[in-house]
């Protein structure tokens, strides 16, 4: 095959797949500017979603619900998630069961671990709220910032660790000044990722939380909102989550020059 | 402030803190649990005006969904949950619901006679009813070539309406549908009347748009269905958006649902609780929530005071309670239940 | 050779482990302990051992359903390899500096929320949506097939939400690829398909299997799309798996079902690793 041909075929794949990933969400966006709300007709340009959505009080409590989740989960995640990864990769010995157990919570179907915390906290007579959901997406999140530092730590050059040492360095010094200022954009994107997910997680979220309104997240809200039909504020919601989307990445990608987050 | 990360960890420990402070100060509401848009959008605030009560309004989906949390957290965060009878069969015989003290409930008077002797809790000793009603055909009059008026029409539908049609998806209500029309009971443990009904229900999946248990009026309205199994008053909310939606309850008969108002025994506020279903089973909030959600509610001097238009509009708001106890009540079926279950995991995963 | 010999890793890894102990290990353990004893008239949980909760997952409704999802999630996984490996192919083709700001776009719907995404297929292929109002526009006047609530939007729903993983996953080894092997193969007369099929596939096969397993995993144990894109008329593991904890409220039969999940997904991800190590020649460190 001629270069020209086969670069115009790739084109072709990539304007394909692009077209497949953006076209449902661009449909949404424009929706969300449709006044009638409805997708069988356009009845001209409004902003008028956004207001009812800026004023749905249920939602706002429920993003910021969301927030403090994501952030509070993520901070907690990436701490114990960085320090697994780095003893993990020093260990070197690698055994099946910690490779397992460190695994398991990327791979345990999401209905199993959210009933099985559920109805831990309830024989343990834990008095379910925010902090239960914190609690149950550390445990995936953590997993996920584990695998993102753990790949970075392959390429990682243990000399420099040992010529710190040898210089005198405490072992706490050696991490602090040497590890993590070279795994920084691998915690950061570990990070990001575990922000997202926690964001987006919806049947741990669901189990997990307490019976008020107190404890409702996006992901529940959206839910309830889809079940009963076609709701003209969800395109307001998901262009603003997109848009979110955007920045939150474009500034992982900043902060990790050398590749995407997962990568 | 300096941004050292030495204090993120202090930082954090304060926000964890804070959060479960509000975990706890919101725990002091009382948690009302009942299906969006069930009750009307006042109520709340109406009730802690009325009686200087905090209550919270929290919603679930399906009944399945509010059992599952229910049981696995032994009814602990929640104080008054509405469902339908055969759940709150359930919650009582696992020991989840509170032994009503009538005492507290005065309003109880205000129901009719028979909606406090429904054969599963006779005197109301759980489970006060809150609404209730029918399960038929809501179809659209103007895209039908005929009337329907049986469930096999809804079965076996006519080549026209053939992939135009939703079936509920709640295991009972689903079943029911040929239960009824196989003349079975609603309530059958039998396994060849299961069997049978399992059959029927498999080849009328065949010409099934979906099952549907939150949108199916909203199906009819767009005119992605044409003819749906559906609950009498959410049949209303597709009659309120197009008049030529019409409500039918097929020849074979309906079931009787009931959907009631239970106190938990793990209720930390049972005083709020009582309050609040008394106040609900007042004549006059419980008919605002009839014409609010367009349900007929089982509260006789509620009933009687119902605005004629309404009835106009709706004509399934006009059916009288000895219509509604000429049908079977939905019951647990107890053992049966694994068998139910199975039945519609076989129905489910038919092609 | 690990610098570090004292026990220091231990310490590192002690609050996280524990955590995991705490709040996975331990609570999984509880629910899949529920697989041996007896499902209670109402629900609750007889302490009395038994295997017929595991029996019952052989029998042969449930086989059937979990071929079934096997089957969907299998096509699911194999149309977002396909597609994302062409995906992450073309866009290692394209120049250099190009590249960072493809995978950008690629990888960024992924970051949106799952259920609105799905949201988005409803939106499109309903009866009376967006792709069936365009055909009429356009003057089609006869009738569509029906789109939403089948076996086909299931499917589409999978691979739109999973796809940008896996072309993220077969893009990192495809990008590493040296340039050179390919030319060196070229110069020796290999056609490009050659090329590709002899030297290109067997190098990316660990990122084709992460990207497999990672889609199969997903949507095997999924049960939202099917209950939103396929009208509930196709039960997926996840499906079955919920309606035992929260539909037939018969526990011990969940966590039957759910032990059978994880091995199941323990069998394909062995696979995947040995699959990779293969790949990789068993000379790198292991991973």
């Amino acid at each position: 095959m001629p270069e020209r041909g086969k670069t115009r075929l790739m084109l072709a794949i990539l304007a394909g797949v692009f077209a497949f990933l953006y076209v449902p969400i661009s449909v949404l966006i424009a929706l969300s500017f449709n006044a009638g709300g409805l997708p069988t007709a356009w009845t001209g340009f409004s902003v008028k979603w956004y207001g009812e959505l800026f004023a749905n009080r249920d939602i706002m409590h429920a993003a910021l619900n969301t927030l403090i989740v994501a952030v509070v989960s993520t901070l907690l995640a990436t701490i114990l998630g960085t320090l697994l990864a780095v003893g993990v990769e020093i260990r070197r010995r690698k055994g099946r069961f910690l490779e397992t157990i460190i695994f398991a919570p990327m791979i345990i179907p999401d209905i199993v671990l959210a009933i099985a915390l559920l109805s831990f906290f309830s024989m343990l007579n834990v008095k379910m709220g925010l902090h239960t959901i914190i609690v149950s997406h550390v445990v995936f999140n953590l997993a996920f910032v584990c695998s993102v530092v753990r790949a970075r730590l392959k390429t990682f050059d243990w000399s420099i660790v040992e010529a710190s040492a040898d210089l005198g360095a405490s072992t706490a010094t050696t991490l602090r000044r040497v590890v993590l200022p070279v795994l920084m954009p691998a915690v950061i994107a570990g990070a990001l990722l575990a922000f997202t997910l926690s964001v987006d997680e919806f049947i741990i979220a669901f189990f997990t939380a307490g019976a008020g309104r107190s404890s409702i997240t996006l992901p529940m809200q959206i839910f309830a909102m889809i079940r009963f039909g076609v709701t003209p504020e969800i395109n307001a919601l998901a262009t603003l989550v997109m848009l979110f989307s955007v920045i939150a990445l474009a500034l992982s990608q900043r902060l990790n020059r050398g590749g995407l987050p997962g990568q | 402030m300096k941004s050292d990360p030495s204090t993120l960890i202090p930082s954090l420990a304060a926000l964890c803190a804070t959060l479960g402070l509000a975990g706890a100060a919101a725990a002091e509401d009382l948690v009302i649990s009942n299906w969006d848009g069930y009750m009307a959008p006042d109520a709340v605030d109406s009730f802690n005006e009325a009686t200087g009560n905090s209550a919270e309004l929290v919603l679930h989906g399906t009944n399945e969904e509010i059992m599952g949390k229910l049981i696995a957290s032994k009814g602990a965060g929640y104080d008054v949950v509405f469902v339908s009878s055969p759940f709150a069969e359930i919650l009582h015989k696992m020991g989840l619901a509170e032994e009503l003290d009538h005492a507290k409930l005065p309003n109880i008077a205000n129901l009719y006679e028979a909606a406090t002797q429904l054969p599963h809790d006779p005197g109301n000793t759980f489970s006060v009813p809150y609404a209730w009603g029918t399960t038929g055909l809501c179809y659209r009059s103007d895209l039908l070539a005929e009337a329907p008026d049986s469930w096999w029409d809804l079965l076996t539908p006519a080549e026209a309406v053939a992939g135009k049609t939703t079936m509920l998806a709640t295991d009972r209500w689903l079943l029911a549908a040929a239960q009824l029309a196989e003349g079975y009971s609603v309530n059958t443990t039998d396994e060849a009347e299961l069997a049978k009904v399992k059959e029927d229900l498999i080849a009328a999946k065949k010409t099934l748009l979906a099952y549907d248990d939150t949108t199916f009026y909203a199906k009819l309205v767009s005119g992605e269905a044409e003819l749906v199994q559906a609950w009498d008053g959410w049949c209303n909310y597709g009659i309120a958006e197009n008049a030529d939606i019409k409500y039918v309850v097929p020849k074979e008969g309906s079931d009787l649902w009931v959907d009631e108002m239970l106190i938990l025994k793990a209720s930390e506020h049972k005083e709020a609780a009582y309050a609040f279903v008394n106040w609900m089973l007042d004549a006059g909030n419980h008919r605002w929530a009839a014409e609010n959600i367009l349900y007929k509610v089982p509260n006789e001097a509620a009933m009687e005071g119902l605005d004629p238009a309404l009835i106009e509009q709706y004509p399934n708001m006009g059916m009288s309670a000895e219509d509604l106890l000429g049908y079977e009540l939905l019951m647990d079926v107890g053992e049966a239940q694994r068998a139910y279950a199975k039945t519609v995991s076989e129905i489910k995963a038919a092609n | 050779m690990s610098p570090v010999k004292d026990r220091k890793p231990l310490y590192l890894m002690t609050p996280a482990l524990a955590w995991l102990t705490a709040f996975m290990v331990v609570p999984c353990l509880l629910i899949l302990a529920l697989a041996f004893f007896r499902r209670g008239i109402y629900g609750g949980i007889e302490y009395v051992f038994t295997l017929e909760n595991l029996a019952m997952v052989v029998d042969p409704l449930y086989a059937r359903i979990f071929l079934k999802s096997a089957g969907i999630a299998g096509l699911a996984a194999g149309i977002a390899v396909v597609v994302g490996y062409a995906a992450a192919y073309a866009i290692a083709a394209m120049p250099r500096h190009r590249q960072p700001a493809l995978l950008f776009f690629a990888v960024l719907p992924f970051w949106s929320n799952y259920l609105i995404r799905t949201y988005a297929w409803i939106v499109l292929l309903n009866r009376e949506g967006l792709i069936v109002h365009l055909f009429r526009w356009f003057g089609y006047e006869g009738e569509l097939p029906q789109m939403l609530y089948t076996e086909t939007a299931v499917v589409i729903g999978l691979v739109y939400n999973y796809l940008p993983f896996v072309i993220l996953a077969c893009y990192a080894p495809l990008s590493r690829l040296n340039p050179e092997v390919a030319e060196a193969s070229h110069d020796l007369g290999a056609s490009q398909w050659t090329t590709f099929r002899r030297i290109t596939l067997p190098m990316t096969v660990p990122g084709i299997a992460a990207g497999f397993v990672f889609v199969f995993v997903l949507s095997i144990g999924n049960f939202v799309t099917p209950a939103l894109l396929g009208g509930g008329q196709f039960q997926m593991i996840g499906n079955l798996v919920y309606a035992q904890f929260l539909t037939a409220n018969d526990w011990p039969f969940g966590a039957a079902l759910s032990m059978a999940l994880i091995a199941v997904m323990m069998v394909l991800l062995t696979a995947q690793t040995f699959a990779s190590e293969r790949a990789s020649g068993q000379g790198g460190r292991d991973a």
